[in-house]
């Protein structure tokens, strides 16, 4: 019996080595076929962190979210603005202050991202704490759009977010002495910037992770999958739902706010055009595709429906060359009908998701005496 | 009305047109089963919903351990110790039963996000004394051995009874059980009436909506009746079934018309 519990571990333990080896080899594998697979790697664990952030409203506590996207976008200008010449450009009193720039630390930037975020989803949630379904969707529909025009047109008359022009010349990550922004030698090894970006994105989307599998066998996720059933039931057993939203709603939104300022850091440009409704369906798309509530299958969601545009665009152009000797349908479009037409059949074949959750999700995790 | 457990004078409440409650007083005694029958439509659930804070009572006053409240939202009333079943059965479907009695102890347990988070011993400890309560709660009720299916696998009669393991595990004073006999076989009722005793015995008092009589007069102390929101007679189950007023109320008089 010991030893036999002694294997099993023995037996998680290599596991989880071998995944670890595979996630850090990654992007040098796709490396070889090119730096733009790296990109796409570290824009798909972006999309696994928005994913996992909307994954807490909607799938956790069943909070239909259609303007998410929001969130990024606070995250994005937090640190577009903190980590760019603009705001000492535009305010003499900034720039006297800190003749230098700000150069706020990145320990600094992505925690106060993540909390100016949650500040908005608290707002956000706050005046919707009574509706429910299509009408809390419309809601936050339009609170999405209200946050895309605030940013398209702060710029007038005081220049905060630089209208549609965005905010551009942001710095990049700097941790310690390692600047993110070109090839760097690490230990011997040459290391470029892009592979930088992958082990910091990879290392917060493994935090985020934890985070919500804590949170989910835990008496906060419970209280969350209990208002997400049955909300009248839920309060009748002494769960203040009100706190419970709010929760959910900044949790959520503190995520979106890491992913997007993530983003910001790694294209050293934004503007309002990244931050449209199509990126909230896309985000939605992907936790309800991979399964709502469940964080294997949302992030198997992400990782599809971010990595498979991709690949499409990269196989398309030449099969058609091949077969047909020219390009009969562009990648885009084939792009936008597969992924409706996979959407409408998984909803019909697997409406609960690729990947659904199973019973005993927000059980106590067994404590080892 | 003597201090007593819980107490409510002149409820009131009125939807629309319809006085669904008019002038009820209520009283529970500590260790009490109290039974509240009536026809369909006196205005029973109502009773309970103005008492657990899911409606605003457009008049009466409520106490508690001696203590008045004002019941304004249903999670302060199940803190405060009056945890409730549903009619129509209301659990979380797509919870195992372990979990939906897990989700009961909400109230009486205190660990928050950071403690999720960071896995402290404090919240491991009470993890598990959640889950350890849990399991002796289904076992209590007699539906132990499902522990981990989903509620919604259940039977009907199991369902009913881990709706009122749910209840318990918020530690409650008054339990308040709306029809939880309803659509059981005779098996199932009888053992009801057993589990019944047993939480009367472990000095948790019931305040109990029921349709079969049998089963309202074997176990209660006293029985308020119910007709078109009045109390038309309280008292002991003796007293209650030979009262002439109830016995027109069910089988029916000509003033009802």
């Amino acid at each position: 019996m010991m030893s036999n519990t002694l294997t099993d571990r023995q037996k998680q333990i290599a596991g989880f080595l071998l995944v670890a080896v595979a996630l850090a080899a990654l992007p040098w594998f796709a490396g070889m076929l090119g730096n733009s697979w790296v990109r796409v790697l570290n824009i798909a664990l972006l999309y696994v962190m928005l994913a996992l952030g909307l994954n807490i409203v909607v799938g956790f506590a069943g909070l239909l979210d259609l303007g998410y996207i929001a969130f990024y976008a606070v995250g994005a200008y937090v640190y577009g603005l903190l980590a760019s010449p603009h705001l000492t450009d535009n305010f003499e009193v900034l720039a006297a202050m800190f003749p230098d720039g700000l150069n706020l630390s990145i320990w600094l930037m992505i925690p106060v991202g993540a909390c100016i975020a949650a500040v908005f989803g608290v707002l956000l949630g706050a005046p919707t704490l009574r509706l429910r379904g299509d009408y809390l969707a419309i809601v936050t529909l339009g609170f999405g759009e209200i946050i895309r025009l605030f940013l398209n047109n702060l710029n007038a008359p005081v220049n905060i977010t630089n209208g549609p022009q965005g905010i551009n010349m942001i710095e990049p990550v700097t941790i310690g002495s390692v600047r993110f922004s070109r090839t760097v030698e690490l230990l011997g090894i040459e290391v470029p910037a892009l592979h930088l970006y992958y082990y910091l994105f990879l290392a917060l989307t493994l935090l985020i992770i934890v985070i919500c599998m804590r949170l989910q066998h835990s008496r906060i996720g419970r209280a969350w999958a209990a208002i997400r059933d049955d909300e009248l039931a839920a309060k009748a057993m002494g769960i203040n739902t009100r706190n419970m939203k709010l929760l959910a709603f900044a949790l959520g939104a503190s995520f979106g706010g890491v992913a997007g300022s993530m983003f910001s850091a790694f294209q050293g440009f934004i503007s309002p055009e990244s931050f449209g409704l199509m990126e909230s369906i896309v985000v939605l798309c992907m936790v309800v595709l991979g399964g709502m509530g469940h964080i294997p299958g949302v992030i198997l969601g992400a990782l599809l429906l971010s990595g498979f545009p991709e690949l499409l665009r990269e196989v398309v152009v030449p099969l058609q060359n091949a077969l047909f000797g020219e390009v009969l349908v562009d990648a885009e479009i084939l792009r936008s009908l597969i992924y409706g037409l996979t959407m409408i059949l998984v909803m019909l074949y697997k409406p609960k998701g690729l990947w659904p959750q199973r019973k005993g999700n927000n059980a106590p995790l067994r404590v080892a005496a | 009305m003597s201090g007593g457990l819980f107490s409510a004078k002149g409820l009131c409440k009125r939807f629309g047109g319809v006085q669904a409650v008019e002038n009820v007083d209520l009283s529970i005694q500590e260790g009490q089963v109290i039974g509240l029958i009536g026809p369909n439509g006196a205005g029973k659930t109502t009773c309970f919903n103005l008492i657990t804070g899911l409606y605003t009572p457009d008049a009466g006053q409520f106490s508690f351990q001696g203590k008045t409240y004002q019941p304004k939202s249903p999670n302060d009333v199940a803190r405060m110790g009056i945890a409730r079943t549903f009619q129509n059965i209301r659990l979380f479907n797509s919870m195992t039963a372990l979990e939906n009695v897990c989700v009961g102890m909400h109230c009486r347990t205190r660990q928050g996000v950071l403690g999720a988070v960071l896995r402290t011993p404090g919240q491991r400890n009470e993890e598990a004394r959640i889950e350890e309560k849990a399991l002796a709660l289904l076992h209590y009720v007699g539906i132990g051995q499902y522990s981990n299916h989903l509620a919604a696998q259940l039977s009907y009669g199991d369902q009913r009874r881990l709706e009122i393991a749910r209840a318990l595990a918020s530690e409650p004073k008054v339990l308040a059980l709306d029809e939880p006999a309803a659509g059981m076989n005779a098996t199932e009722k009888l053992k009801l009436r057993e589990l019944l005793l047993q939480i009367r015995q472990d000095n948790i008092a019931i305040l109990l909506i029921e349709h079969d009589v049998k089963l309202v007069m074997g176990i209660c102390d006293q029985v308020t009746v119910l007709d078109y929101g009045k109390v038309i007679e309280q008292g002991t189950p003796a007293q209650v079934q030979q009262s002439p007023a109830v016995i027109e109320a069910y089988l029916g008089g000509l003033h009802h018309g």
